[in-house]
């Protein structure tokens, strides 16, 4: 029952699109009083519903266990803990792609339930698109992908999560970055509502900006949380892997990140109009285009799943109809809605496009780095694009990008004399070279690990330099939002630069009893005991570890043999201090010593300052949370101000016409 | 209209062409071995248990082509292709097994449930000579002409299908 509820929800969530797009679509068209246009809203918001509820009610049938659905049959098993039995409703193809409808509906539904504030005609034709790439999506997942199908026979059991899925980090990060990848729709509906409609101006960009803050708000933390996830959960020691689906999520975010900076400058300024639709076109095709890479198999990764070319091809189609839609319209229509205002180039606006530049350029070297195995293997080469290419090619834009992000808010709008802030600039150049002298006296570290605590060390402290002489309690809650996310990014980019700079390592086979050095700790490796878990068995090591002459701690890293599905994991332990992270794995036997003792393979890392990185990318998230809330708050005194001020003037008015009238009595 | 706006729209046919025509590419997971066409690089490989002589290259030279089958008693698909190694035994291809990370008592226990199809088992305890001659992983055959070159490698495990390719294969080899 509940999996036909769930279909049924599905259909009616599908026939619901397709009569918000007709709707929008009769709003375009009439010039917006017509009495079809008043479905759109309503359609969106039921339509939220019904597919959010369809997520529910298969997040009930994992939960239950309900052995008569294929999907869960194929994923669960009945031995699970509840907790994951919950997270592998997502840790599938069918499953996430609902959570995607549920999530692209959802933000539909918020935007026409919420937004009052676009001209009605274009709202009609934002909520058309919605409609149309929601119709889109429901088709694939209900023709090729159905979550609900029965098994013509129940199974007796299921098959069971991959145990790389079970743990508490799969719990938050898929949905957060699907919230964030999807949320990026409504930026992309109300690109394209803005293009069809003409009414690219600083108004629609207010209105804009917060959809998009809240999508890359959800992004940054689902990437951080990513992050944190495959770094101790893998048990390899590496934060970021330049893997295709972890570049299908960056890149969202740095096309969002641009967006949201180009942004402002078309709410400030005027400016930047095409770009600001072309980015907000960007980055939800860069969230389509990663479904398409992650799924269609077409490239080897990690974390494929659901490698069926069939369904890539669906999703092709759908890339081809809605990215290349847009593309098309924005090659039409860009030419009518004239670039706004100059500017000159030392200046507010003119950093933040020098940034703008640099983030599409990270953005572009990424995508070309993922894609380019595609295009080799069409002439049968293989290759895989890894940190050697990502990390040195990427770091040209990015270090130009740190600098002018120090510098860029001390700037003026429109013009400014570089001299005026000469002193900052002096500031600001003196800490970089100090601390790379400093670091190069310490020892040889490679280029980039210099340049990059430098520069988040300078960047650190310009962050806060354009609040000097100003009456904190005065600073607009959106420019605490600004240097928040700035400030994160300069303590993520510490964190990094340490971790690839610092980090010691220690690979050794050890006997119980014996004892390793690194980094200033002592590791005694105390005992290897089996233990059970509810559906796994380890092999678990107990770790003394002591830095100096402190207390010891206790490290118990495991490794763990799942049976359903039989499977090997490294659950790493790891000690957090104020400046680094000690981080142990146990791995196979490995032979006996002199002695006839086994031992053991045992790596241990100390890794300086690695937990900025994921307190940075918080940061910014948390700066982003402030200055959506600064700005939808400013937005609406502002609006209600207005609302007010009109009023009073329709009053004066009345008062005036019955004033004129009045002496005919 | 620009034609500058046209860019992006280019460029986004172009990687949708693309991706369609890799679609329509059969996926070759497998990576085939850079030693083909090679001499077989020279070793000497103990006996894997009592009873049957080990390997070393100079078992190859001369005579007939002959098989080189990497397995190992610890590997499932390799229970699987017994049979047709069996098969290929009675058609008289002279079979010379490398047996990867094993124990003489895995292996004797394995050809006394599966059959020996080998004329000779060597021990490859660390992976040597499975990582010198290309191998990505248990089982994998290989055809070794009478000169000692590695003429065709076949991944995975041998199924019915592939008993007359092999036997083709030996033959172009002759």
């Amino acid at each position: 029952m509940i999996a036909e509820l769930g279909l049924a929800a599905l259909w009616l969530s599908a026939a619901l699109a397709v009569l918000q797009m007709i709707s929008g679509a009769f709003g375009v068209k009439g010039e917006g009083s017509s009495a079809h246009a008043l479905y759109a809203r309503p359609a969106a918001v039921v339509q939220a519903f019904l597919a959010v509820l369809a997520f529910f009610l298969l997040l009930y049938a994992f939960a239950i266990t309900d052995l008569s659905i294929k999907l869960v049959a194929t994923n669960s098993h009945s031995a699970k803990p509840l907790i994951y039995k919950l997270t592998g409703t997502w840790g599938n193809h069918e499953g996430s792609m609902l959570l995607w409808v549920a999530v692209l509906a959802l933000s539909g539904g918020l935007l026409a339930g919420l937004e009052r504030r676009l001209p009605e005609k274009t709202m009609s034709a934002t909520l058309m698109v919605q409609g149309f790439v929601a119709l889109g999506f429901y088709a694939f997942l209900l023709l090729s992908s159905n979550p609900f199908e029965r098994l013509p026979v129940p199974a007796l059991e299921g098959g069971g999560l991959n145990p790389l899925l079970q743990d508490i980090g799969l719990a938050v990060h898929p949905p957060t970055l699907y919230i964030g990848y999807v949320g990026l729709s409504v930026a992309f509906s109300l690109a394209m509502g803005a293009l069809l409609t003409r009414q690219v101006n600083p108004d629609f960009a207010k209105i804009l900006r917060p959809w998009v803050l809240g999508a890359w708000v959800f992004l940054t933390f689902g990437i951080t949380a990513g992050s944190y996830w495959a770094y101790y959960e893998l048990g390899w020691g590496g934060w970021w892997f330049w893997d295709p689906v972890e570049n299908a999520s960056f890149m969202p975010w740095l096309a969002a990140t641009a967006l949201l900076h180009s942004v402002s400058v078309l709410a400030a300024r005027d400016a930047l109009r095409t770009w600001t639709i072309m980015l907000g076109v960007l980055a939800f095709s860069m969230s389509m285009l990663g479904t398409f890479l992650v799924r269609s198999g077409v490239l080897t990764s990690v974390h494929a799943f659901a490698v069926d070319p069939e369904r890539g091809s669906f999703i092709l189609v759908l890339l081809a109809l809605y990215i290349g839609g847009a593309l098309t319209i924005f090659a039409m229509r860009a030419g009518s809605i004239a670039e706004g205002k100059r500017f000159s180039f030392t200046s507010r606006e003119g950093a933040l496009v020098f940034n703008n530049v640099m983030l599409s350029a990270i953005l572009a070297i990424v995508l070309f780095g993922t894609l380019y195995p595609l295009l080799t293997e069409a002439f049968d080469t293989r290759v895989s694009v890894g940190p050697p290419y990502f990390n040195p090619v990427g770091a040209i834009f990015a270090i130009p990008m740190l600098i002018v992000m120090a510098v860029g808010p001390l700037l003026r709008w429109k013009e400014d004399n570089p001299k005026r802030i000469q002193f900052e600039i002096s500031l600001l150049a003196a800490i970089v070279v100090a601390v790379i002298a400093v670091v190069a006296i310490l020892g040889s570290y490679g280029i980039l690990p210099h340049l990059g605590l430098g520069l988040a060390l300078a960047l650190a402290i310009a962050t806060f330099l354009p609040l000097r002489r100003r009456n904190l309690r005065r600073v607009p809650l959106a420019t605490w939002g600004m240097v928040c996310a700035h400030f994160g990014i300069a303590v993520a980019v510490f964190g990094m630069a340490s971790e690839s700079a610092f980090t010691s390592e220690r690979l050794a086979a050890v006997a119980v009893g014996d004892s390793e050095e690194v980094a200033g700790w002592t590791i005694e490796l105390e005992s290897v005991a089996p233990v059970a878990g509810p559906n796994w068995t380890a092999i678990e090591a107990r770790l003394m570890a002591r830095r100096g002459d402190e207390e010891p701690t206790i490290l118990a890293p495991q490794a763990r043999n799942f049976w359903s599905p039989p499977q090997p994991t490294s659950e790493s332990a790891l000690i957090t201090r104020w400046d680094g992270q000690l981080y142990a794995v146990i791995g196979d036997q490995a032979g006996v010593d002199e002695a006839g003792n086994q031992r053991w393979q045992l790596r241990v890392w100390w890794k300086p300052f690695v937990t900025l990185i994921w307190y940075g990318g918080i940061l910014v998230a948390l700066g982003g949370i402030l200055s959506m809330i600064g700005r939808v708050r400013v937005d609406l005194t502002r609006r209600n101000a207005k609302a007010k001020g009109d009023e009073r003037r329709a009053e004066l008015e009345a008062l005036d016409r019955d004033a004129s009238t009045e002496p005919a009595e | 209209m620009r034609l500058s706006y046209f860019i992006p729209l280019a460029l986004f046919l172009f990687f949708a062409g693309l991706a369609g025509y890799m679609l329509t590419q059969p996926k070759e997971q497998n990576v085939p071995s850079q030693m083909i066409e090679q001499p077989l690089p020279d070793f000497t490989l103990a006996p894997a248990l009592d009873g049957l002589p080990g390997a070393s290259r100079a078992d190859f030279l001369g005579g007939e082509p002959r098989l080189l089958n990497i397995w190992a008693s610890w590997c499932l698909p390799c229970i699987a292709e017994a049979p047709h190694l069996e098969r290929l035994r009675t058609e008289g291809v002279e079979i010379v097994g490398i047996a990867v990370r094993d124990r003489p008592e895995a292996v004797a226990d394995f050809l006394s449930r599966y059959g020996n199809p080998y004329t000779r088992i060597g021990s490859d305890d660390i992976s040597e000579l499975m990582l010198e001659v290309g191998a990505s992983g248990v089982p994998e055959t290989y055809v070794i002409d009478a000169a000692g070159n590695i003429r065709y490698q076949h991944i995975g495990d041998v199924r019915a299908e592939t008993v007359p390719l092999l036997l083709e294969k030996l033959e172009e080899a002759r």
